[in-house]
């Protein structure tokens, strides 16, 4: 996030889009609904489910899933023609406008609704709400990152908010909510095979030169290394020979996940390290047994970039061992000694050589988390980026058409689908599944489809329903819900015996690398 | 111009404009004025009468959380008349259900407890008569309602409608037989409650419970570790209540970004830290086609290192992957791509950011 959690409540015109934030982030969901309830801000819900939001919002927009582009594109012609955005700001702090005033001249309402389905009028209504809030935040999930056109939804929705002045303020800002506790640190320490901790590319000579000195070793690979979402394909190829998997369940949450299986079975080598004996640990040659948090200290980094102290509550269940110590023992073996004596010394190796991160240290974090950048050690942290100035200097506007879908709905396949989180259940369901109370609410797979086409295809509430792509078919009970629209069913991926993932489809963002998720074309019947 | 004072207790302090009395004796570091229904964020409602005080030339006692101070008012915060009135409402609440203290989960934490023990007020003079039954429901995994001990501060309903915003409680019914009730007065799990428990952390006493913190020891035998939520991206900080290596139940910390609130998974999703599925020691398939087997931590590593160093001297570093963890802390994720980049030799490194 460019901004902080507890600024949403300021904002004075919240546009959630792609994201289902009162069941996958509850608690930032409440900020929302406390300024569109309480305060009485403006709050825009763009999404093609009636999600919980919708019924807090003053305007929802219902798109075709897979146009969020034309939707946006479609916004800010309508922000250009009636002058009703930042032009100091525009002048002075951004860079290509020309170009991104002809991207969008041709979305008219009129195209822009032949695309999305979006109404004219309710284009124009949400272009002119967001344009005129002092402070405009824009709250965005996985529903934007998820496409093919991830990448260019995401640099649609940074057009809009420096279009409108909106980066850079406090209660502004664009705002991408991360699905996982330490996704954010996972990025942040160079769980990426582009760059090191704190993203100082692996390509640049004088960052390996650094990290050289630092880890005491010579010729570190200059070469970008694959995503995930490649090395799987990879494998069958011979590309890849061995994984190392720590915390991941791919058998479960990969695109197309019976490819993904298979291409692990032909793997030299699979080691598994996690806190249960998971879809992928069954396929592993050794699995060796995590600490979960509770069982160990160390550090949480959140999507507003808070560092924050994880404690250690209660002794290793079972022979379990922190992940920190597993590597270490490895690494000992291997015969490059890591001999660290705790979470805090690692730490400390971590500030070093990682400049964002130099002034958090676990004594300043006794005293509550800290959000980088935190140059020195008296630095307060930074709660909202881009002040003044974006990092690189000016912010660039990008030009960006509308793509469809990999894979769009037809005669065979007619509806569309798409994929996310229950507010009961967690990702591939190892630790939500195992919390009675969590079972109770959601005990197992449904689909969530809309009376209409529930009548159409013969469907009652709790008929069993196959649910079938071009990749595989699975079985889920029917739920009949207004959250639906017609022509679009929903399926959470949490459960293993019915696994929305064996549906999906594998076509990935070119360059994040993300798949698809949240579009597919599939068929349903009664089973 | 000079700031705006008024008098408290004797003393000429300054305050913002706006500001109610119990919010400006607080801020001069009066902490002495009891209150129960108020709950910071939301609205005052003054409902418990427990926070009245003195204010020169007032026709009754005023309450500090709901009153808004004004130049010159003299206030006292503590006064015999204040006590009189004070003890007479706690004989009040205490007469209004069965708040026996022996066996309330609440035991040790309970604010009305507090309060009858610090004014003395030991039974009730007043009560409802034998036999009156009181609404009991437990028939959810998560959370237990006893409105034997529920004094209508309206604490869980404003938690639930303007801390959380989830509208699922209100307070129903009239007069004497006001009662707190979920949709159309159903049990919990068939209304629209999402079991934030924003209710039972809000709860001054023991009408709103952790289900499965019930019978797992007092408040003063836990211990409290603050730490993340494991769950997803917020970060919510966590008071976890430790006894004896178990832990017994997750609170929301005041701290940011949540200030005190938590989801149904970081409140009621924990209990599979400590499931009997966890493993327990390494596994390992000693045989390519073999099942895999109990092994101890020596053989695995060892077998782990052997095999690493085998494939990257027949295949070379740049066959090799690592994945890390969205799951797992800054120093781990920092040390996979230290163990990958400079062991290994491989820049082949992600985790789940995508998916």
């Amino acid at each position: 996030m460019t901004n902080s959690i507890a600024e949403l409540e300021d904002a004075d015109c919240i546009l959630v889009i792609g994201s289902n934030t009162n069941e996958n982030h509850p608690v930032i969901a409440a900020r929302i609904k406390r300024a569109a309830r309480l305060k009485n801000k403006d709050l825009i819900v763009i999404d093609p489910r009636k999600q919980d939001l919708v019924k807090f919002s003053r305007l929802w927009l219902r798109q075709t899933p897979g146009t969020d582009i034309a939707v946006v594109n479609g916004m800010m012609n309508i922000i250009i023609q009636e002058k009703l955005y930042d032009e100091t700001y525009v002048s002075e702090r951004t860079e290509n406008f020309e170009a991104l005033k002809g991207a969008v001249a041709k979305y008219t309402p009129d195209y822009v609704e032949k695309i999305s389905g979006v109404p004219a009028d309710a284009l124009a209504a949400a272009a002119r709400m967001y344009a005129r809030a002092k402070a405009g935040s824009i709250v965005y999930c996985m529903g934007i990152t998820q496409h093919t056109v991830g990448t260019d939804n995401v640099k649609t929705l940074a057009n809009l908010a420096m279009l409108c002045g909106n980066v850079g303020i406090y209660a502004g800002g664009v705002n991408p909510l991360r699905g996982q506790n330490n996704v954010q640190g996972a990025c942040d320490m160079g769980g990426l095979p582009n760059v090191f901790s704190g993203y100082q590319p692996v390509t640049d000579a004088n960052n390996r030169k650094k990290m050289e000195a630092a880890w005491g070793v010579k010729n570190l690979p200059d070469w970008v290394g694959m995503t995930m979402t490649d090395m799987l394909p990879a494998i069958s190829k011979g590309g890849i020979k061995s994984l190392y998997i720590i915390g991941e369940n791919p058998a479960l949450t990969d695109p197309d996940s019976d490819h993904a299986i298979k291409a692990m079975q032909q793997l030299d080598l699979l080691v598994v390290q996690d806190i249960f004996l998971t879809e992928t640990g069954k396929l592993a040659d050794v699995v060796l047994p995590a600490s979960s948090f509770a069982e160990k200290d160390g550090t949480f980094s959140n999507t507003e970039r808070r560092v924050a102290r994880v404690r250690q509550a209660i002794p290793p269940v079972g022979q379990s061992k922190p992940d920190w110590k597993i590597i270490c023992e490895i690494s000992n073996r291997l015969g490059y000694p890591m001999n660290y004596g705790s979470p805090e010394e690692v730490f400390e190796e971590i500030r070093q050589v990682t400049p964002a991160y130099a002034g958090i240290s676990y004594k300043r974090l006794d005293a509550g988390g800290l959000q980088w950048p935190c140059p020195n050690e008296e630095h307060p942290g930074t709660v909202y980026l881009h002040k003044d100035r974006f990092a690189k200097g000016l912010g660039t506007f990008f030009a960006i058409d509308h793509k469809d879908p990999a894979e769009m709905p037809d005669a065979e396949y007619p509806l569309y689908l798409t994929t996310g989180r229950l507010l009961y259940q967690y990702h591939s369901g190892t630790m939500s599944r195992r919390a009675p109370g969590l079972a109770e609410k959601a005990p197992e797979c449904q689909v969530e489809l809309s009376a209409t086409d529930a009548a159409k295809y013969g469907i009652a509430a709790g008929d069993r329903v196959k649910v079938r792509t071009r990749r595989g078919q699975i079985t889920a009970k029917a739920q009949i819900s207004a959250k639906a629209v017609p022509g679009t069913v929903f399926l959470p991926f949490h459960f293993a015996e019915a696994s929305a993932n064996k549906l999906t489809n594998a076509a990935l963002d070119p360059v994040s690398k993300i798949p698809e998720y949240k579009v597919c074309a599939v068929q349903i019947e009664k089973a | 111009m000079s700031k705006a004072t008024l008098n408290l207790n004797g003393m000429t302090v300054e305050f913002q404009p706006g500001q109610t009395i119990l919010e400006v004796a607080r801020g001069h570091g009066i902490f002495t004025i009891p209150t129960l229904c108020y709950l910071k964020d939301t609205t005052a409602t003054g409902s418990c009468r427990m926070c009245l005080v003195e204010v020169e030339k007032a026709r009754t006692l005023l309450p500090a959380c709901a009153t808004v101070v004004n130049p010159g008012m003299v206030i006292k915060t503590e006064s015999p008349r204040i006590d009189a009135s004070r003890k007479m409402v706690l004989e009040l609440l205490l007469g209004s259900g069965n708040h026996n203290c022996l066996v309330c989960e609440a035991n040790g934490e309970c604010e009305l407890q507090a309060l009858a023990y610090r004014y003395e007020v030991p039974t009730p003079s007043f009560a409802n008569p034998p036999g009156t039954q009181y609404y009991y429901e437990d028939n959810n995994s998560m959370i237990v309602r006893d409105f034997s001990k529920c004094i209508m501060c309206g604490r869980c309903v404003r938690g639930c409608n303007e801390r959380q915003v989830n509208q699922a409680i209100s307070i129903g019914y009239r007069g004497s037989h006001n009662k707190i009730v979920a949709k159309a007065d159903y049990p919990y799990i068939d209304s629209d409650c999402v079991f934030c428990g924003e209710c039972v952390q809000s709860c001054p006493v023991g009408a709103l419970l952790d289900k499965n913190a019930m019978h797992q020891g007092r408040s003063w035998e836990r211990r409290h570790v603050r730490t993340t939520c494991p769950y997803c991206g917020v970060g919510c900080q966590i008071d976890l209540h430790v006894k004896g290596g178990q832990i017994v139940k997750a609170m929301g910390a005041q701290a940011l970004p949540n200030e005190g609130r938590l989801c149904v998974k970081g409140r009621f999703g924990l209990g599979f830290v400590q499931h009997p599925d966890r493993l327990q020691t390494p596994l390992l398939r000693k045989t390519k086609n073999g099942e895999l087997q109990e092994a101890t931590w020596d053989e695995a590593l060892d077998f782990v290192a052997s095999r690493l160093k085998e494939v990257k001297e027949k295949h070379g570093p740049e066959k090799m992957g690592g994945w890390s963890s969205a799951r797992t802390t800054n120093e781990e994720n920092y040390l996979l791509q230290k163990l990958m980049r400079a062991v290994i030799g491989s820049n082949h490194i992600d985790h789940c950011a995508r998916l």
